[in-house]
This record gives structure tokens, C-alpha cells and sequence, in this order.
């Protein structure tokens, strides 16, 4: 992974003491509430309903064990001892005090890691696929452009105060796992006829308020011209993009009503000065990115798929977490593993110091020592012998971790919600452990198949409610909460916003309602068919009449 | 007469705000300009005017101020960049609601001027000039960007 130089720590060091003499400045009354409000979120810090909270930036969601450590001391240290992983790959604290935060980002500075851009109005973290580097569908690893991005937006003196926050994400499969069309901008690694690999660049995605699917503006861009490209369109947002009205703030608004071809030409009129220009990158700046993402000295296994063939064998539990839980890994003899974040009765995401601890420990005895966040919110060891997952389920059943629910029902996406967040309209955490309570059978759960169920608890959308095949998502009305149901959204390749089923309902309907969706989709499906198949097939209608009938007299 | 921090020195200041009217020792307004038959020397931008016509006359103004009616209107910040990037080399003047927390990335993005009231404001905002000694991006500042300097 990337190491930092001297460059990179002078950067956050100095942006410590930045942020330590504007905390102090804020405190002795020299900087306004309102002036201190962007400098703060630019730094990661939130006031919300209880607390402060403090998002953490995890660049594309990959991470070391030390720095896994000094996640763990520091909520030990400054909180209550547990972290949670948010949908842009990130670490959040949910109760630290406002004074204590130049000296926690001090002591993640200590092991390469800030909270630089984590919120405000400005390029946040750049996600890209959790097996970015060991998939097998890969073109290319996305991770070396990521770090490119990630140096080029951090503390990019032109965009810190753009219309709205501006999110990047970057994939290189056609599966797309980094749900790159529902962001600001997507950039897909692809070839062109004559075979080389540049970029797709889409534009105007988004979530939120007003769902969009980005639309593309650039077919395939060479790799050099990355970053004046993306140059050219925060150029066109910064000066273009509504600053009258919050919730039209996003790009996509912008590129709607400019029409994407008009879009497209203005970011071209504004590249063309640009364009060959100093931000061009070189190929050696390239290589040096791709150097820290170099392949692993794997060992190759021979006795690898036998000694896990016969460990499923004789332990079914054991087996049936590896099927659901791992997948393949581009070397035969390892595999990647997905550790579920989501066990019944834990706010989805959440995970306490001692459990990240021991998934440290893990990594470093296993998976060459680093980690990984998704936006699924769990985290993931890429890089596991086969032969050492009976090992390794062993430790995690000890820390409640072993729970094989990866793509399932209950491993749902969902945000901090009204318990949290002073955002949120209503919560979504305790309708989140409803279903879980509900649906805890795991055979019923996998006799339904893949299922993406998210939760948002506001029109803000952090839970992905508009790209989850079942969306829900919380309302306000009249100082009520309630719930509203959307279906067949979905956040790959054919990426698709949610419809809406109808009325919203009260937080104790909400697992009856789940349930006739999926007595619906269980009558209807047919032997293949997933639950997202279903519904592109029959439309909303059946579950529709099955939600709101009337109960028989 | 406004005290203004130029070049990383507080100074004085003659030039006063633009009128209804063109006037001497006015800066004018972009459509004061544009309409002038004489180009004024000094003009003052407000965020979402179009500039088309200031950047062809880029060798005959002394003096191009941009307004932040708010300090979280970061337009002016590309405004700019792109006056600094088509060859404006006179006093480019950061005028308004900005603050003194700003003024690293507007100076990096080629202001060399910054109007703020009181002497004790403009000697306190000195220090934010100098927040970061090392940048990544290519700016106004630093025409290489961190990855070729570090190549070299």
C-alpha cells in the first residue's frame, strides 16, 4: 500500500497544527460558529445530535494493522471504546470531545493517517472495489489512480469551497463493485478499439434528494490527461453549479439542466487551456504510483484446496461461512474474505477496539498485514491461504465475527441514522435490528438469495436507500416518523434508482412489510431467479397489492 | 484610505470601490468595462459575471479585484486561477467576506492582495499565508506539481 515520504508527513502535520490553532482560535471566541463550521467538517468534525462526531478518512478503504491499532487506541483513548465504518469506506468516532480533536488527528498524523475532507463542501475520500489488486475480473488495479486522486484533491486550494460536497470513485471490472454511477464522478478503467487503457468518465451521479445515474462524458480518456480532466470539470462545477439552494447544489443538477452534451463541451472549452499542462501526469509518475501496489509474496500452496476441502468436510458451520463469506482470489491456494460487521443486534458497520484489534492480529499472521473497509460496511483480508481459513474462522467466531451473511438479507447498508444524526428525519439503526431480529434464519435468508436491503434515515441518502434492490428510507411527518419503501434499485452494472411502493409506514410495520416483499418475490420467483431478477421481470405492482391489501374481515 | 496586506506587507491603499458610474480612483465593474470605450485599468469581478472581455485585455489593467460577497463562495478562487493561468501578471485583490483561514488557497491560487478591515486582522492573517510548506497540486505558487518534484 502507499507509504508516505517526507512530502506527505510534512502536509498532515502541518495540517494538525492548522486545525489546533483554529479549534483553539474557535474556543477563545476569535473565529464565529459560522466560520469555523467548513474548516471544521474539512477536517472530519461534526456536531451531532449527542456529540461531535469525527470521520476518519481510510484512502479507498485500505488500511495497515498499525494504523487498525491506532484506530483502536484512539477510540479507547478519546471515546467508548467502538468505531463505526461508513458507506465511503471510512472510520467514524461518535463521541469525542471537541477539544480532544487536534490531538487525535495528532496521533492518527503518528501512522500516516487525517481526516483531510472527510465532509464540507469539497472532494472527499476516493473509493474504489474492496478487492481492488486480487480480483479476477480486474483490467487493472484502480488503487495507483486512486492515490493520484487522492493527492491531487487533498488541500486543492481552487475546489475547498465548491456549491456542495464532490465525491470520486474509481473501478476497473464491469461488475462494478465501487457503485461508480451513483457518484459525482465515476471513472472506469477500460480499453479503447486500439486496446490501450484509459478512463470512461461519467459525470452527474448521485444519491440524495434527487437520484441520478451518471451520464457519460468522456468515452475513454488517456491516462495522463486524468487530472486536468477532472481539473476541468470542478472548474465548470465551482463557477457553474447553484449556490442558491442546498439540495440543487450537486452536480447532477448541474449537468440536467446544462444537458450533457452542453456539459460536455464546457468541460472541454475549460480543459483545452489546461490540457498538456503542468498537472499532466507523467509515466513515471504513474509508476511510482503503481510501486506501492506491487503483488504480495504469495507462497504457492499445493496441499491449499485439499486441506480446506476436507476441513469443510468435517465441520458443515465452517463451510458454509467459507461459501458465503469468501470468494477468489486471482492466486489459486488463497482467497478473500469479507468479515461481516453485521451480526443481529449490532448497528450494521459498528465494531468495538478490541474486535479491530484482533482482526489487526489476524492480518498480520494471514493476510500480509492489511485490512480493508466497504462500502457494504465490513471489512475484508484480501489475501488468505486457503488452508488457514479454519484457522482464522476459529479466532473470529471468538470475536462474534463469524457471521456468514455476506450479500444476504441482514447484511444491510445502513447509516447512523436518527440516533446520531442531527440530519436524519427519523432512525434507522433500530429498523435495521428489527429486521435482523426477524430474519435470522440463515437458511430462510439463503434460500432467498442476494438480497441488498439499505436504510437511510434521511433524504441525504448516505444508506444507498435508492440503489438497495429493497430501499427504505426514513420520512418526517408532522414530527412522526415514518417509513418509506422503495424496490429494484441496484448499485452495479445496471445500476438503477429505486421505485417507490407506496404510503410509508410506522417503524413497527416495517419487518411485516419486509416480509410480504419477500413472500411475494419467494411465490413469484421462478428456480434462477434472484429477488432484483424477479422484480425487472414482474414489475412493482404484484408487491404493491400484496403490501397494502386489505386483511381479510 | 483601506489597509491591505500585498505581497505578504500591510499597506495602504487607494483605490476605492466601484460606483453607479465610472469614475476616477474607482475600480470599475465588469460591465463598466466592458462598455467603456477606454478600458479602465482597474476592475472588480463579483462571482458569476463573465470575464471574457477581461482576459483579452489582460496587459493594460494594473489592477483585477474579485469580491467573496460570502466567504463560502469559493468562485472567486477560480476566477483566479484562470486569470493567473492566461497570463495576468498585475495585483490580483481578494476583496469581501473571505477569511483570514482562506488565505493560504487564494494565494495559491495567484492573489497577491487581500483587503480586510483593522491592522490587527491583516497582521494575525500573515501567519495563515503560511500554513503548508509543501503542496501536492500544481498552483499559481508552485507551477510543478508534487509528483515531478519529486521525480527530480
Amino acid at each position: 500500500m502507499y507509504v508516505y515520504d517526507q512530502y506527505d508527513q510534512a502536509i498532515v502535520d502541518q495540517r494538525v497544527e492548522q486545525f489546533r490553532d483554529q479549534t483553539r482560535r474557535y474556543l477563545a471566541g476569535e473565529l464565529t460558529e459560522e466560520q469555523f463550521l467548513p474548516l471544521r467538517l474539512q477536517n472530519g468534525l461534526y456536531v451531532q445530535r449527542l456529540a461531535p462526531m469525527l470521520r476518519i478518512a481510510v484512502p479507498y478503504g485500505l488500511l495497515n494493522t498499525r494504523q487498525a491499532r491506532m484506530l483502536a487506541k484512539v477510540s479507547r483513548d478519546y471515546d467508548k471504546g467502538y468505531l463505526h465504518v461508513s458507506t465511503r469506506q471510512n472510520f467514524q468516532l461518535n463521541w469525542p470531545e471537541l477539544a480532544d480533536v487536534p490531538d487525535i488527528l495528532a496521533d492518527l498524523a503518528s501512522v500516516e493517517m487525517h481526516a483531510i475532507q472527510t465532509s464540507g463542501n469539497c472532494i472527499r475520500n476516493t473509493t474504489t472495489d474492496q478487492f481492488a489488486g486480487v480480483a479476477a475480473d480486474e483490467l487493472e488495479d484502480p488503487r495507483p489512480y486512486c492515490e493520484l486522486i487522492r493527492q491531487w484533491s487533498t488541500l486543492h486550494p481552487e475546489f475547498a469551497f465548491l456549491p456542495r460536497k464532490f465525491k470520486i470513485a474509481v473501478c476497473a471490472t464491469a461488475e462494478d463493485r465501487a457503485a461508480i454511477h451513483a457518484h459525482d464522478i465515476g471513472l472506469e478503467l477500460v480499453r479503447n478499439d486500439a486496446g490501450e487503457v484509459g478512463f470512461k468518465v461519467l459525470a452527474g451521479g448521485g444519491l440524495g434528494r434527487t437520484p441520478v445515474i451518471g451520464s457519460v462524458v468522456c468515452e475513454w480518456l488517456e491516462k495522463k490527461h486524468l487530472l486536468t480532466y477532472l481539473e476541468a470539470i470542478l472548474r465548470v462545477y465551482n463557477q457553474h453549479g447553484r449556490r442558491d439552494n442546498k439540495y440543487k447544489a450537486r452536480i447532477k443538477i448541474l449537468v440536467k439542466a446544462m444537458g450533457v452534451d452542453a456539459f460536455r463541451e464546457a468541460v472541454e472549452a475549460e480543459w483545452a487551456p489546461i490540457k498538456d499542462g503542468a498537472n499532466t501526469l507523467t509515466g513515471e509518475a504513474i509508476a511510482h504510483a503503481q510501486s506501492f501496489f506491487t503483488t504480495p509474496e504469495y507462497t504457492s500452496y499445493t496441499d491449499s484446496v485439499e486441506t480446506l476441502t476436507n476441513q469443510s468436510a468435517n465441520d458443515p458451520i465452517f463451510a458454509n461461512w467459507v461459501k458465503r463469506n469468501t470468494c477468489e482470489h486471482r492466486v489459486p491456494g488463497y482467497r478473500a474474505v469479507t468479515i461481516s460487521l453485521k451480526p443481529t443486534g449490532i448497528a450494521p458497520g459498528d465494531i468495538t477496539a478490541e474486535q479491530l484489534e484482533a482482526i489487526a492480529d489476524l492480518a498480520d499472521r494471514f493476510s500480509f498485514g492489511e485490512l480493508r473497509t466497504t462500502h457494504q460496511q465490513n471489512i475484508v483480508l484480501a489475501d488468505v491461504p486457503s488452508s488457514e481459513l479454519y484457522t482464522l474462522w476459529q479466532a473470529l467466531q471468538k470475536q462474534g465475527l463469524a457471521t456468514a451473511n455476506i450479500g444476504y438479507l441482514t447484511d444491510m447498508i445502513c447509516c447512523p441514522g436518527g440516533d446520531f444524526c442531527s440530519l436524519a428525519n427519523a432512525k434507522s439503526i433500530p429498523v435495521a435490528e428489527a429486521i435482523q431480529a426477524r430474519f435470522d434464519d440463515l437458511d430462510y435468508l439463503y434460500d432467498l438469495g442476494p438480497i441488498e436491503l439499505n436504510i437511510s434515515g434521511c433524504m441525504n441518502a448516505c444508506g444507498h436507500h435508492h440503489i438497495g434492490h429493497i430501499g427504505i428510507l426514513g420520512v418526517d411527518k408532522k414530527g412522526q416518523e415514518f417509513y418509506q419503501v422503495c424496490l429494484g434499485g441496484s448499485q452495479s452494472k445496471d445500476a438503477s434508482i429505486g421505485k417507490i411502493l407506496g404510503p410509508s409506514f410506522g417503524r413497527e410495520d416495517m419487518p411485516d412489510v419486509v416480509g410480504k416483499v419477500l413472500d411475494t418475490y419467494v411465490e413469484l420467483r421462478t428456480e434462477e431467479e434472484t429477488f432484483l431478477d424477479t422484480y425487472q421481470r414482474v414489475g412493482i405492482d404484484p408487491f404493491k397489492e400484496r403490501v397494502y391489501a386489505k386483511p381479510a374481515a | 484610505m483601506p489597509s491591505l496586506l500585498r505581497n505578504g506587507q500591510i499597506e495602504q491603499d487607494s483605490w476605492l470601490p466601484p460606483t453607479e458610474a465610472l469614475a476616477p480612483g474607482h475600480l470599475a465593474t465588469v460591465s463598466q468595462y466592458v462598455e467603456a470605450s477606454e478600458k479602465p485599468t482597474a476592475v472588480q469581478i463579483e462571482p458569476g459575471e463573465g470575464i471574457a472581455d477581461v482576459l483579452e485585455n489582460l496587459d493594460s489593467l494594473e489592477l483585477v479585484a474579485v469580491n467573496f460577497p460570502a466567504f463560502m463562495d469559493g468562485r472567486g478562487f477560480s476566477y483566479a486561477r484562470e486569470l493567473r493561468e492566461r497570463g495576468y501578471t498585475g495585483e490580483l485583490r481578494a476583496v469581501g467576506a473571505f477569511i483570514r483561514d482562506q488565505l493560504h488557497y487564494l494565494s495559491r491560487c495567484g492573489f497577491n492582495a487581500f483587503q480586510m478591515d483593522g491592522e490587527s486582522a491583516l497582521e494575525a492573517a500573515k501567519a495563515s499565508l503560511n500554513d503548508f510548506s509543501e503542496h501536492y497540486q500544481a498552483a499559481i505558487d508552485k507551477p510543478q506539481p508534487l509528483f515531478k518534484r519529486r521525480a527530480g
